[in-house]
């Protein structure tokens, strides 16, 4: 099969409305298909990586714990903007921690989140193949 | 040019799926190919057949079911999505004990398998949506 990069972008919040849950379902059945997957988070995605989510008061799934979970599928790169947190007051200490374990480094325990520019952001986006925002 | 096309949010409400429409025929009408269109989010909402719009207002579920049967275009309804807000076919009502069914001709119901599929066949993969 062709292997192509693929890039699931996330710029809403995690719940109020269904996009984040619904983006995240596309990443775990496209794990499956074995191509080269990244995720990025900006604008009000970056709500969906902090830490301590308590979803009880508003009668939904708290799906955060399923990020942690995507390492296991060769889902290894989290791109968050560094800007969409600072506009937002938050830092890399407000993200849960994220963890793979790398298959080419002796299974080596790496983060799987990247704080990067917006910027990069671009560079990022713009060596991708195919690119789904949600 | 082979293209893919996303819509992600639900007929009148938004304008996605009668900009994609648009677009699609624009599209074909230039040569290149369209094989597959998918409904995700709210978009799962074009493929009910029981949308009943004022007769001076567009159709937007016949719009893509005359389009589909025109030009051959696989219409995808994702399942999970599909499920969540009541669209089903005949096997799923079947399966799920419901007394109706209300998919449109032209669509299919189906998983998001056929998204990622979509994506690494064409050339570009273009979505409507918020």
């Amino acid at each position: 099969m062709t292997t192509k990069k693929f890039l699931y972008v996330n710029r809403k919040a995690p719940y109020g409305t269904i996009y984040a849950l619904e983006s995240l379902e596309v990443v775990l059945i496209g794990a499956a298909f074995e191509q080269d997957v990244s995720l990025a988070f900006l604008d009000d995605g970056v709500f969906q990586l902090t830490r301590g989510q308590n979803t009880e008061g508003i009668g939904v799934k708290n799906f955060s714990p399923t990020f942690r979970a995507l390492g296991d599928y060769d889902v290894t790169k989290f791109f968050v903007e560094k800007e969409s947190l600072e506009e937002r007051g938050l830092s890399e200490d407000d993200l849960q921690q994220i963890m793979y374990e790398d298959e080419d480094d002796d299974w080596a325990e790496k983060p799987s989140i990247r704080i990067i520019s917006r910027a990069e952001m671009a560079d990022v986006m713009a060596d991708q193949d195919v690119v789904l925002s949600f | 040019m082979k293209i893919g096309v996303v819509i992600s949010e639900g007929p009148y409400t938004h304008q996605a799926a009668d900009t994609a429409y648009r677009f699609v025929k624009a599209a074909i009408a230039k040569g290149h190919e369209v094989p597959r269109v998918f409904f995700y989010h709210d978009g799962v909402n074009v493929g009910t057949r029981l949308s009943v719009p004022p007769q001076d207002e567009r159709n937007i579920q016949k719009n893509w079911t005359e389009l589909a049967a025109e030009h051959g275009t696989d219409l995808v309804v994702c399942i999970a999505a599909a499920q969540r807000r009541g669209v089903l076919d005949e096997n799923e009502a079947k399966r799920q004990g419901k007394d109706a069914d209300n998919i449109a001709e032209g669509f299919r119901i189906s998983g998001l398998g056929q998204l990622i599929e979509m994506g690494i066949q064409t050339d570009r993969l273009v979505t409507f949506g918020d």
